[in-house]
């Protein structure tokens, strides 16, 4: 059977599969994003805060994900909730280290005028502070959407959702018909879902990046 | 330099014995000032750089907090209030104008506004408003972002959203620090045309003296610790100052300097024969004939000055306006200082230069007799006033120690002049 053929007969399982998976990214990404920036929200103010939730985030990235998933499953089972765990952890460096280096990079001088003409220090967040490290943090949650399409794949290992699990039963039925074709229907599905997430985040960027400060 | 066309919408402020510490520092920042600036005054705190005026400056919107004194604005004492509440009571710029980068120029100029509640019509309407006292063309830069100024545009942008709220008050620390020297000459004719219609209380930091002459009513001169050298008129200061440091901040060419203290509006401007564009040109012969006049000043449709017309000049350009006359390089504004005049009038070649009003309208004519004249009055005037002053001096001071000798060991001394300021 080639590829094509393959694709046409397991049509609905791959379809269904593409879907989790992009289903499953998009909603840990929306947790991470407002966890991340959350976290960078509180911390950038002082500079120990800053440097421990970087630090702390940073480790959890440096922990291969094979093993977080190991981790992860005595507590909390197999399935959703290991992956999406283990997901929104991961994502979380990148959007959190940009939020915070992004805030800290606003002019001191807007500050001091946001201050000045008297916006509490909730308003010079939103109003001035967040708007201009925008640009910054969106750079921030590409990356991770990337890292998370990746380390989804690895979630199957966990009875998660996606195209890993495509990957997964390939390398286990290695030698039968169609181990390969499992294979690159499932990574070839997660490239072009990476391609569609990564262009999807720049129309984002075009939509909400204010027309002042655009590249 | 008070002049009585606009009310007054200033506010007092007090500064008492003011003082900012900063922590594993020995000596403070601010040590102590003490200062009264009247309602609808211009005063400007200027000095050498580190020695506090920015500092001083930040602690009357409690950008800075003091670590000790009052701070009372109109009367009441606002040393204690919401922060966030007084400073959206003044207006406030900076050297960087500070914009959002995000925001476009009327958003900007909207933000206390927004803050403090006015409805949406009543903001769109002010921005307008602001828009056009700043000098920008509402039309032109109401949706523009800040990058697409230059950095004079900016400024002006900058101090049009410290007023948008119109706050009493107006701190302004080195507003024109950063720009070029015409840009910033032009700002602050602006800004002394635009305080010559509002009368807000400006409290103004500078370290450049000529900048602090040209616009302050009153010049504190500070030196380290924000100890006041000196507190007076530009006048005073210029004609008299205190000690060493204040003549040595002065600097050379007081006299000139003099002529800085003068608008072109305060002295006789002349009335010039001007014809607009639009006026048939039989007229324009008419008024040559008639007048002894051998000179016109021709104006463009918007009554701005356009171009120098002698007589013949038309003979010779066969009638044809277009390429009759000289045109007119240089105007100099109403709110314009003597010096930017004699300047003008030394570099044209016909000696006279024309004075326009806020549009660039033309409303007269000054030359060198004019000039000179005026400055012949204005230091006789000088001169009568430094003999008063000195002869009141002497009658405080003799007076003063008929008390003295009269008290006989009691409390001694009386009030300080303007002049004395305090000393450390």
């Amino acid at each position: 059977m080639n590829f094509w053929d393959y694709v046409s007969s397991r049509q609905d399982q791959l379809i269904s599969d593409t879907f989790q998976h992009a289903s499953a990214v998009f909603q840990c990404m929306v947790v991470a994003v407002v966890l991340g920036v959350g976290i960078g929200a509180l911390t950038y103010r002082s500079d120990r805060a800053g440097r421990i939730a970087t630090l702390a985030t940073g480790t959890i990235l440096t922990i291969p994900s094979y093993a977080l998933l190991g981790l992860l499953i005595p507590v909390l089972g197999l399935g959703v909730p290991p992956t999406v765990t283990a997901l929104v952890l991961y994502a979380l460096l990148p959007i959190v280290r940009n939020s915070v280096v992004g805030l800290r990079g606003v002019d001191p001088a807007l500050v001091d005028a946001a201050r000045g003409i008297g916006m509490t220090g909730l308003a010079r967040l939103v109003r001035v502070e967040l708007p201009i490290a925008w640009p910054t943090i969106l750079t921030g949650i590409r990356v991770s959407t990337q890292m998370s399409m990746g380390i989804l794949a690895i979630a199957a290992y966990a009875s998660g959702p996606g195209l890993g699990n495509e990957i997964f039963s390939g390398i286990a039925s290695l030698g039968s018909a169609n181990a390969l074709n499992e294979v690159v229907a499932g990574t070839v599905g997660i490239v072009l879902l990476a391609f569609i997430f990564d262009a999807a985040l720049v129309l984002l960027g075009r939509l909400t990046v204010s027309a002042g400060i655009r590249a | 330099m008070v002049t009585n066309d606009a009310p007054i919408t200033g506010a007092t402020i007090e500064l008492e014995n003011l003082t900012k510490r900063y922590p594993g520092n020995p000596n403070p920042s601010v040590d102590s000032v003490s200062m009264e600036i009247g309602a609808g005054e211009t005063v400007i705190l200027v000095g050498p750089s580190g020695c506090g005026k920015s500092t001083t400056l930040r602690m009357i919107n409690r950008l800075i907090e003091p670590s000790s004194g009052r701070i009372r604005i109109n009367g009441e004492d606002v040393t204690d209030i919401d922060p966030v509440k007084l400073r959206r009571r003044i207006g406030y710029a900076i050297q960087s104008s500070g914009l959002f980068p995000h925001l476009t120029v009327a958003e900007n100029i909207a933000q206390v506004p927004r803050m403090i509640g006015w409805g949406k019509q009543r903001i769109k309407d002010r921005v307008e408003e602001m828009l056009d006292l700043v000098g920008l063309d509402p039309r032109e830069f109401h949706d523009r972002y800040p990058r697409r100024l230059s950095g004079g545009q900016q400024q002006r942008v900058g101090v049009a959203r410290a007023l948008a709220a119109d706050p009493p008050v107006l701190l302004m620390d080195e507003p024109f620090g950063a720009v070029d020297p015409i840009t910033r000459d032009h700002l602050q004719d602006e800004l002394i045309r635009l305080q010559h219609e509002l009368h807000k209380t400006i409290v103004f930091v500078t370290h450049d003296f000529d900048e602090a002459i040209k616009l302050g009513d009153r010049i504190a001169v500070l030196r380290e610790q924000s100890h006041i050298a000196q507190f007076d008129t530009p006048e005073a200061i210029l004609t008299n100052p205190a000690d060493d440091f204040v003549s040595g901040f002065v600097g050379a060419g007081a006299a000139l300097k003099r002529l800085n203290l003068t608008r072109v509006r305060d002295v006789g401007i002349v009335d010039f024969p001007a014809v607009t564009v639009d006026e048939p040109l039989q007229d324009l012969f008419d008024r040559f004939r008639s007048g002894g006049s051998n000179e016109i000043l021709l104006l463009d449709r918007r009554s701005r000055p356009y171009k120098w017309l002698r007589r013949g000049d038309l003979m010779r350009a066969r009638g044809s306006l277009a390429r009759a006359g000289a045109l007119v390089s240089h105007t100099v504004s109403a709110d314009a200082t003597l010096r930017d005049a004699l300047e003008a009038v030394l570099t044209d070649n016909g000696g006279r230069v024309a004075i326009t009003g806020r549009r660039g309208e033309y409303v007269g004519v000054v030359d060198m007799e004019t000039l000179l004249n005026s400055v012949h009055e204005l230091l006789e005037a000088d001169r009568l006033t430094a003999l008063e002053h000195r002869e009141e001096l002497a009658e405080l001071q003799e007076s003063q120690q008929h008390q003295r000798s009269a008290l006989e060991g009691g409390p001694g001394g009386g009030a300080a002049d303007g002049a004395g300021g305090e000393h450390p």
